[in-house]
């Protein structure tokens, strides 16, 4: 019975846990995302989510690896590191792709030396690069619950002056919009979000998580609440089967969420592709 | 709230006095100095480089100048958000996903304020201002999905719906057709009640001596800014466009073939 096929995975509360963990991720990284994806933030995303690695890595090896404190330790890196390389785009002596790149491959580097200082490495680092979302706490899942509402809240209280400056920065100046201040903002719901998604995709494959349903909703429709609410539904379904098929064929949690997701897009992608023929 | 000054009935709207803004040391705009009345509209006519985009930034209060002082009704630009910029086509993303209708609303989000979203007041002026350009019709359309008189429309229209005191347009007529550019400038005259000062930077040196108070001539100085007929004159537009400007005498007058335009091919100007 298809039914039985459903409910199967879920007699156990760690396959419940990480279902609730996968669709709230997927949400948050979807809305966060669609702001990456107008503003051609990708390499950015991408890039920060690496950066935090050594800092995941410090926390690591002082708590003995205590997986619920490594959330606190991912948060703080985040933002410092959304907040430096933000300072650095600014400066004019190295292209900002290039610099991003030269920071997060070296921050990079240094996680994984840190992390291999320790004997059993290979698993946690894993978990890290890849994630673990059956894994998941109760306390951590309520650290998503608390940190995704902070950023789905303040996304939508300064919904307008986003919008504002992602569409004309100059308009949001001569409104005299706080320009500077609600860029970093955005680099700081972007590392919280970095930070809330670590557990269930891992590092290496959170730019999939920002950018993907994004970009698949912007497929769809030409207006940003709907691109916004079009990501989130495809965020949140390909949580959903990405962890079935994860039960089903054993393969790894994180991989499974971000190739439904790619399927979604491809889909999409070829769909809008032979309407327009 | 988002700071917003009252102005000074008794200065002018835009008095810039000594502005210079170099880039990297090299000059983009040297000791330019004029002031502009309520409710004038003026032409800023020069050769690519000559610092036209350069100085409505600094008018705009977007870029602050290496030396001088610019000021709007008697107060710096960065206290005031009646100054609107309408920038390049070329510069906007039309892929965007907002229709005509959210991007006139933009223009409300200073005066709407942090963590307030737009009240029935607000729509009003939305759809007063799409009216005022003749596009009512079309704000629920996506922007991409219009004509490059249309693009240059709803953007006027968020400069009124911002309440736009200053309008600084930046080649709005570059790739227009002429009736779109006709409309256009006639959209202009009739705004000319509202008593918004108008800024125009354009290539056409014909539609500038029509539809203009005063047309200035810059090249990275102001060479010269005054009446039409005054101010286009063979000697100050070769001055002004170097060897890059040739005059010929046509059999209607003046021929000015400008040879700097790059967007949309050459025009040929005849006064």
């Amino acid at each position: 019975m298809f039914i039985n096929w459903l409910l199967a995975p879920l007699q156990y509360e760690f396959m419940q846990r990480g279902m609730i963990a996968a669709v709230l991720v997927g949400i948050v990284c979807a809305v966060v995302g669609t702001y990456v994806v107008l503003r051609g933030m990708a390499f950015f995303g991408d890039a920060l989510a690496h950066t935090i690695l050594p800092g995941i890595a410090i926390g690591y090896l002082i708590t003995g690896g205590a997986r619920d404190t490594l959330f606190w330790w991912a948060l703080g890196t985040a933002v410092v590191a959304a907040l430096g390389i933000g300072a650095i785009s600014k400066q004019a002596e190295i292209k900002e792709d290039t610099a991003i790149g030269i920071i997060f491959a070296g921050m990079f580097a240094l996680g994984i030396a840190l992390i291999s200082t320790v004997r059993s490495y290979a698993v946690d680092l894993s978990h890290f690069l890849f994630g673990d979302v059956l894994g998941v706490s109760v306390q951590s899942l309520w650290l998503i619950i608390i940190f995704g509402a902070i950023v789905l809240l303040t996304i939508a209280a300064f919904y307008k002056e986003f919008l504002t400056l992602s569409f004309d920065p100059i308009l949001a100046a001569t409104l005299r919009l706080p320009v500077n201040l609600l860029n970093n903002l955005l680099l700081c719901l972007i590392a919280v979000t970095v930070a809330v998604s670590l557990q269930t995709v891992g590092v290496a494959l959170m730019v999939a998580m920002l950018v993907t349903p994004a970009a698949t909703a912007s497929l769809l429709t030409q207006r940003l609440p709907t691109m916004m609410a079009f990501s989130a539904f495809f965020a949140a379904l390909s949580g959903v089967i990405g962890l079935y098929l994860s039960y089903y064929l054993s393969i790894a949690s994180g991989a499974a969420i971000v190739l439904t997701a790619t399927a979604f897009f491809l889909l999409t992608f070829l769909w809008k592709r032979m309407k327009s023929v | 709230m988002y700071p917003h000054r009252n102005h000074q009935k008794d200065k002018p709207i835009l008095d810039v006095r000594d502005v210079s803004v170099r880039y990297n040391g090299r000059v983009a705009l040297e000791s330019i100095t004029f002031h502009l009345h309520v409710g004038e509209r003026i032409a800023v006519v020069g050769p690519n480089g000559a610092g036209k985009s350069t100085l409505f930034k600094v008018v705009s209060g977007v870029l602050q100048p290496n030396d001088g002082e610019v000021t709007i009704s008697g107060s710096q630009p960065t206290v005031h958000s009646c100054i609107a910029y309408i920038p390049q086509r070329s510069q906007v993303d039309w892929n965007f996903p907002v229709n005509v209708a959210d991007v006139v609303m933009m223009g409300r989000s200073a005066k709407l304020g942090p963590l307030n979203w737009p009240k029935k007041q607000d729509w009003d002026f939305v759809n007063h201002a799409l009216k005022t350009v003749e596009i009512d019709n079309l704000s629920k359309r996506q922007i991409s999905q219009l004509s490059g008189g249309q693009q240059q429309r709803m953007f006027i229209a968020r400069a009124l719906a911002q309440e736009a005191e200053l309008m600084l347009m930046d080649e709005p007529l570059t790739g227009l057709d002429t009736p779109a550019q006709e409309g256009l400038l006639n959209l202009l005259d009739t705004l000319r009640g509202q008593k918004v000062t108008v800024m125009v930077a354009t290539h056409d040196l014909e539609q500038a001596a029509k539809h203009f108070d005063r047309i200035m001539l810059l090249n990275k100085k102001i060479v010269a800014f005054g009446n039409p007929e005054n101010v286009l004159h063979s000697d100050n537009l070769l001055s002004a466009y170097g060897g890059r400007f040739r005059t010929v005498e046509g059999r209607e007058g003046l021929l000015a073939l400008d040879d700097s335009c790059c967007d949309e091919g050459e025009h040929d100007h005849v006064h």
